[in-house]
C-alpha cells in the first residue's frame, strides 16, 4: 500500500514503518515523519491518562481522502498516517504521519499539511483525565489557523455550530 | 424514513446514547435536529442552537441543508480533537 491508513490501540514502530514505505523504492531520496505523544501536562493541567473516541468509518475516510489531497498538491511517493485510539498514558505515541518524496521539500510540506488536516478534519476526541478529573479537550482556533495557510478553510474550533 | 443517528464524545456521555435508530419525517439536518429536540428534552438540551455540534451525514461532514436519504447514517459530534 503506497498511501494507507490505520487505526490502532496497538503501539506503533517508528523505524518499522519507514522501512517499509521505503522498500525497494529507490527513487525515495527523503522520508518525512511526524510523531504526536502524550504531554503530562495540557494548559497547565496535569495529564494522568487521555483517552481517544473517533467515529469507525468515517475516520478512515477522511484520512484517506486527506492522503489525496497531499498526493494532488505535493510531488510525493508514499504516505502512511497511523492514529492510536482508547487509553493513552504520558510519553506514549499517539499519531505517525511518515511522507517520502524524491527531495526533501515536498515531504516536509506533505507532512505537516497532512497533520494540519487531521488536526481540524478527522472524527477523534479526546478526553483527558488528572487530578481535578476528566474532561474533553477544547478544539483550538490555531489549529483551524494552522489549515488556513495552506488556503483550506476550516471552522472546527468555531462556536457555532 | 429510517435512519440511523450516532453520537460521540461529550454528546454521546450527556445522552447516554451512542447509536439509535430513528424513524424521521425530516427532510433535511436541521428538521431532523429540530424533531429530536421536541422529542426529548434530553436531546433539547444536548442539541440546542448556538452549541458547536458538528453534524455528518454518511461520513461526510455537512451544514444543516443537507438532504436526509432512507437508512442514512447521521453523526452529532462536537469539534474534532485529534492528532
Amino acid at each position: 500500500m503506497t498511501f494507507s491508513v490505520l487505526i490502532q490501540t496497538e503501539d506503533f514502530d517508528v523505524s518499522r514503518e519507514v522501512q517499509t514505505l521505503r522498500s525497494a523504492k529507490a527513487d525515495i531520496g527523503a522520508v518525512c515523519v511526524f510523531v504526536g505523544t502524550v504531554r503530562d501536562r495540557n494548559d497547565g493541567d496535569k495529564v494522568s491518562t487521555l483517552e481517544l473516541e473517533h467515529y469507525p468509518g468515517m475516520t478512515e475516510k477522511s484520512i484517506e481522502q486527506m492522503l489525496n489531497a497531499a498526493k494532488a498538491r505535493f510531488d510525493i511517493i508514499s504516505a502512511k498516517v497511523i492514529h492510536r485510539v482508547g487509553i493513552l498514558y504520558p510519553l506514549d505515541q499517539i499519531v505517525m504521519v511518515a511522507v517520502t518524496s524524491a527531495h526533501r521539500g515536498q515531504s516536509f510540506q506533505a507532512c505537516e499539511f497532512l497533520m494540519d488536516y487531521l488536526k481540524t478534519q478527522a472524527p477523534f476526541w479526546k478526553k483527558e483525565t488528572g487530578p481535578n478529573g476528566s474532561h474533553w479537550v477544547d478544539a483550538r482556533i490555531s489549529d483551524d489557523q494552522a489549515l488556513a495557510r495552506w488556503g483550506i478553510e476550516a471552522n472546527n474550533a468555531s462556536p457555532q455550530s | 424514513m429510517k435512519v440511523t443517528l450516532r453520537f460521540f464524545s461529550s454528546l454521546r456521555e450527556q445522552l447516554g446514547l451512542s447509536v439509535q435508530e430513528h424513524d424521521t419525517l425530516a427532510l433535511n439536518v436541521a428538521q431532523l435536529r429540530a424533531e429530536l429536540m421536541h422529542l426529548n428534552p434530553k436531546y433539547d438540551q444536548a442539541l440546542a442552537s448556538g452549541k458547536a455540534i458538528r453534524v455528518a451525514v454518511n461520513h461526510e461532514v455537512c451544514d444543516d441543508n443537507a438532504l436526509l436519504s432512507e437508512g442514512c447514517e447521521v453523526a452529532f459530534f462536537p469539534p474534532v480533537t485529534g492528532g
